[in-house]
């Protein structure tokens, strides 16, 4: 069985392609949604390794919480996008500046 | 290597699924070679492809998430994602998170992934604007995201106190569904309830945002047809009677 250590270092590499992922596509709003779900899921590892390595059901219970919240978020991301494009005909990050942030 | 026995193949199975490597012991009859040293290699066996699996799964898993960030069509993205959540159920199934593994599977794979690649096909988007200055930003992406993960693996390589993996005994004593129910019902039953509140609000914020009013259909509005007053509607006029000519 590989150590704590291998499942860390294998999320976090995971949540560093992520975070270049956002970087990489900073004007597409759908792809970075999907680093979001590529983070949580890094997260999630982590927890889950924890759990397993700890002998501890908590960190299952954090994971189990954390996929319904996730759920909810890409469910409610997804319409915004989708009324944004309605509106805008676009998804593109540099156009959706109407609050001029 | 001479005959298992069904109750030794049996036994077998059982250790492949629970990975409790020190509390069995198989007794092989009339094998060539003792015992114990039969059981050093069946389990150094176990061992080694345990981690086989862990490795093969984790390169899947770091291909896919590279792809997903580098393919210049959404759709491969959203498929590519599917890859890195099949790869992570199969890393999860490894730390006998069976529950959740299968969850991921059903809820990211089967409605979340579905809703994304729905919402993709549904939107006519122009991607070449999209992909510009991807070129640009590589190198500040990979500098950040090489950044972040030296900076982590420096936390994790200074962390010496890690627990041995043999401290999961506790875990494999009861299923891990069962185990999962049994404290998500009592222990968590108030954040379990909030979970459901917030999968209602999901669902009503997704369709209050994504609903039109059809603004040409024409309908009775009953409440102002109840609420309708003599007064609004009759007018009596006080005149006083006219003679015929």
């Amino acid at each position: 069985m590989p150590g704590l250590n291998e499942f860390l270092i294998l999320s976090a590499v995971l949540f560093c392609l992520s975070i270049a992922g956002i970087f990489l596509n900073r004007k597409n709003l759908l792809i970075i949604l999907m680093c979001i779900e590529l983070m949580l899921l890094s997260v999630n590892t982590n927890f889950i390794a924890f759990s397993y390595f700890n002998a501890d059901i908590a960190g299952q219970v954090f994971v189990f919480f954390i996929l319904t919240v996730a759920a909810a978020e890409t469910a409610i991301g997804l319409a915004i996008l989708v009324v944004l494009f309605r509106g805008k005909n676009t998804i593109n990050v540099d156009d959706l500046d109407a609050l001029k942030g | 290597m001479g005959n298992l026995r069904s109750e030794d193949i049996v036994k077998l199975c059982y250790l492949l699924g629970s990975l409790e490597m020190r509390n069995y012991n198989f007794t092989i009859h009339n094998s060539p070679i003792p015992n114990s040293q039969l059981n050093k290699l069946i389990i150094n066996g176990i061992k080694r492809m345990i981690k086989f699996t862990f490795y093969l799964f984790a390169l899947i898993l770091i291909f896919a998430a590279s792809r997903v960030i580098t393919v210049k069509n959404p759709v491969h993205a959203a498929l590519f994602l599917v890859l890195a959540f099949f790869s992570s159920a199969a890393i999860w199934l490894l730390l006998q998170a069976e529950f959740l593994a299968i969850v991921l599977i059903l809820v990211y794979v089967g409605a979340v992934m579905v809703l994304f690649l729905f919402v993709l096909m549904m939107l006519d988007i122009n991607i070449a604007p999209l992909r510009e200055g991807f070129v640009r930003h590589f190198p500040i992406a990979a500098f950040v995201g090489a950044l972040i993960l030296f900076e982590i693996i420096l936390v994790i390589g200074a962390w010496h106190q890690l627990p041995p993996p043999e401290a999961a005994s506790a875990l494999a004593a009861v299923p891990n569904t069962q185990a999962l129910g049994l404290v998500l019902y009592t222990e968590y039953v108030y954040p379990f309830e909030i979970a459901a509140a917030i999968l209602l609000v999901a669902m009503i914020a997704a369709i209050a945002l994504t609903m039109r009013s059809h603004t040409r259909a024409k309908y009775q509005k009953p409440e102002e047809q109840v609420s309708v007053r003599r007064e609004d509607r009759v007018r009596l006029v006080k005149m006083s009677a006219e003679t015929k000519d």
